[in-house]
């Protein structure tokens, strides 16, 4: 029975393929818009048969905010705010990118307070390992493990209210500001942080041993959705989803912005450890491992912060913030990592105005879906959750 | 590798009128190209062993309004091995309401992330790309009207009985959303 609405669903997001496409035996099959295992509004257009996924159309849209036409009718730093909502799990670095874009733009890039740096990079990465937690709990559950989940948002909790004590408000913070921070941190955030970290080194060893290295785990997981990393590059993947495929490529050290440079970290890659390189577990290990290099990060801030860069009565966080955001007229891209990969935007400043005249953002999610169809050809159905899952997609950013 | 020795490959293979304009001063240098090369110089840029530019990292459509009357795509191209960046651009002309789209041609068979950008583009700022295999709107419902980043892009009115403007809403709640800075 199809009525009216129906058909103006039809009109709306048609499929791809028609039933007349279809031969012996394969069926036409959604999955979503709403499913559990994907963090947003998603629809994907399955072709089965049986339990084989003959071919995957993922139909995205649902969430489209129109963050570009915001962004080209609002100034620079009042996007700020728009900024957060796109990858609402890990506002922080999204904020980090937009404002070394605009400072890069305003050559203020290197002149910042050196505290300011640390404290961005700081809060940056506790926000990394807040939404790789996110990551890997909600993973769990879309392969059936329920206690990690509630294990890692425990965890999750402390980063949310560090970071709510700083800034205000526990996932969608305005606290990066383009020219220096809303505010230095609260007085005993260090200590608190570094209580966080002893506390949390454990419970990293706990998850290896409760997910990561479970058996179940591994069975499910291992040898499945393998991504080469030829195709990887191809499809614009970035991020743990390109490292996992083993390519030692993380865009802090390339790049070297804001004061990566001075930091000591490793960058995990997948090696195929209990499968082949750039399967599913991969994927989650390379996350779980970044967690580790995401504490020694913090762990360096902190010391630099207590010791070169002291807190002082005299430091203000927006001595360095302009009055007047007004770049000059050029076209500029700036890139950066998030924890979901490569963020990119381009920008086009006209010099008249506080207003960018054009504003894309280059999210790493929607490459990183893109490869879904030719990953997960040939998979099963089950699988295909597992796949889905380990991609670690924010729709809210997909969509923008 | 400079600009300008990327610039002198591409000058070597294609020839002098390959690139229309260049921009070599900015933050971001670019090279604008020909329209209908576009998808050639790409193909020699990922092949060629000394540039090997193996990442589509952005493609963006631009429209620069009515009075100028052009559209373009810009293409940021960068290379992992090794770390040039390079940032292309096609500007083609602007088409009025009742004409057909413009024509760019895909490189999407290139780099396979171009095929869902290319989509974004056609469905937002209105690019048709010849040679793309599946040239459908990605964000916007498939039987919306028009193409919302173009700068003379007037939503319309009702969607299936649903009606889009916010405006009055707005005006009623004192807020001035994106007419803000004609007020």
């Amino acid at each position: 029975m199809t009525s009216r609405y129906t058909e103006y669903l039809l009109q709306a997001e048609p499929n791809k393929f028609e039933v007349s496409d279809l031969k012996a035996g394969e069926m036409l099959l959604n999955m979503g818009p709403q499913h559990p295992a994907t963090h947003g509004v998603l629809r994907l257009e399955l072709i089965t048969d049986g339990e084989i996924v003959v071919d995957v159309v993922p139909h995205i849209g649902y969430l489209h905010r129109c963050f570009e036409k915001h962004a080209e009718s609002l100034a620079y730093n009042q996007t700020l705010p728009y900024v957060d909502r796109m990858d609402y799990l890990a506002a922080m670095n999204s904020e980090h990118v937009w404002c070394m874009g605009v400072e890069k733009m305003l050559g203020l890039t290197g002149q910042l307070p050196k505290r300011v740096e640390y404290i961005r990079v700081l809060v940056a990465e506790l926000n990394r390992i807040a939404s790789h937690l996110v990551a890997i709990g909600t993973y769990a559950i879309d392969i059936g493990a329920f206690t990690p989940f509630l294990w890692l948002l425990r965890d999750r909790e402390h980063i949310q209210r560090l970071l709510e004590w700083t800034s205000g408000s526990r996932m969608l913070y305005n606290y990066i500001w383009i020219g220096g921070l809303y505010y230095d941190l609260p007085i005993g955030f260090e200590e608190r942080c570094r209580e966080f970290i002893d506390y949390f080194l454990p419970k990293l060893d706990e998850l290896d041993q409760i997910l990561i290295n479970n058996k179940i785990f591994i069975d499910r997981t291992a040898h499945v959705g393998v991504l080469p990393l030829d195709v990887a590059i191809n499809y614009g993947c970035s991020g743990p989803m390109l490292r996992s495929s083993g390519l030692k490529f993380d865009l802090r050290r390339v790049d070297g912005y804001s004061v990566y440079p001075e930091i000591e970290f490793d960058i995990p890659i997948g090696q195929g450890l209990v499968g082949t390189t750039g399967d599913c577990w991969d994927r989650n290990y390379v996350r779980a491992q970044e967690m580790r290099e995401s504490l020694k990060i913090i762990r360096q801030c902190l010391h630099r912060l207590t010791t070169d860069y002291k807190r002082s009565p005299d430091f203000d966080p927006q001595a360095m913030c302009p009055k007047k955001i007004r770049p000059k007229e050029q076209d500029f891209y700036f890139r950066a990592e998030t924890p979901r990969g490569e963020l990119g935007y381009y920008f086009r400043a006209t010099g008249k105005s506080d207003i960018p005249f054009r504003c894309k953002g280059r999210s790493p999610c929607f490459s990183n879906l893109s490869v879904l169809p030719e990953i997960a050809k040939g998979c099963m159905v089950a699988d295909l959750i597992a796949i889905v899952g380990s991609v670690d997609i924010v729709l809210g950013e997909l969509d923008r | 590798m400079s600009f300008e020795e990327i610039q002198n490959i591409i000058v070597q293979e294609f020839g002098d009128s390959v690139i229309v304009r260049e921009q070599p001063q900015d933050l971001m240098p670019y090279l604008v190209i020909q329209t209908d090369k576009i998808a050639a110089v790409c193909a020699a840029l990922h092949a060629n062993e000394q540039l090997y530019f193996d990442v589509l990292s952005c493609q963006t459509g631009i429209d620069n309004g009515p009075e100028a009357g052009t559209l373009e795509v810009a293409y940021n191209l960068y290379s992992i091995p090794y770390n040039h960046h390079l940032c292309l651009k096609v500007v083609i002309p602007r088409n009025a309401a009742e004409e057909s789209l413009p024509v760019v041609p895909t490189v999407s068979h290139i780099w396979r992330t171009a095929d869902w950008h290319e989509r974004e583009i056609f469905d937002l700022v209105g690019i048709r790309f010849s040679g793309h295999p599946d040239m459908r709107r990605i964000l916007c419902a498939a039987d919306w009207e028009g193409y919302p980043l173009r700068k003379d892009y007037e939503a319309q009115e009702y969607y299936h009985g649903i009606r889009v403007a916010f405006d009055e809403h707005n005006r009623q709640n004192g807020f001035k959303g994106e007419n803000w800075r004609n007020n």
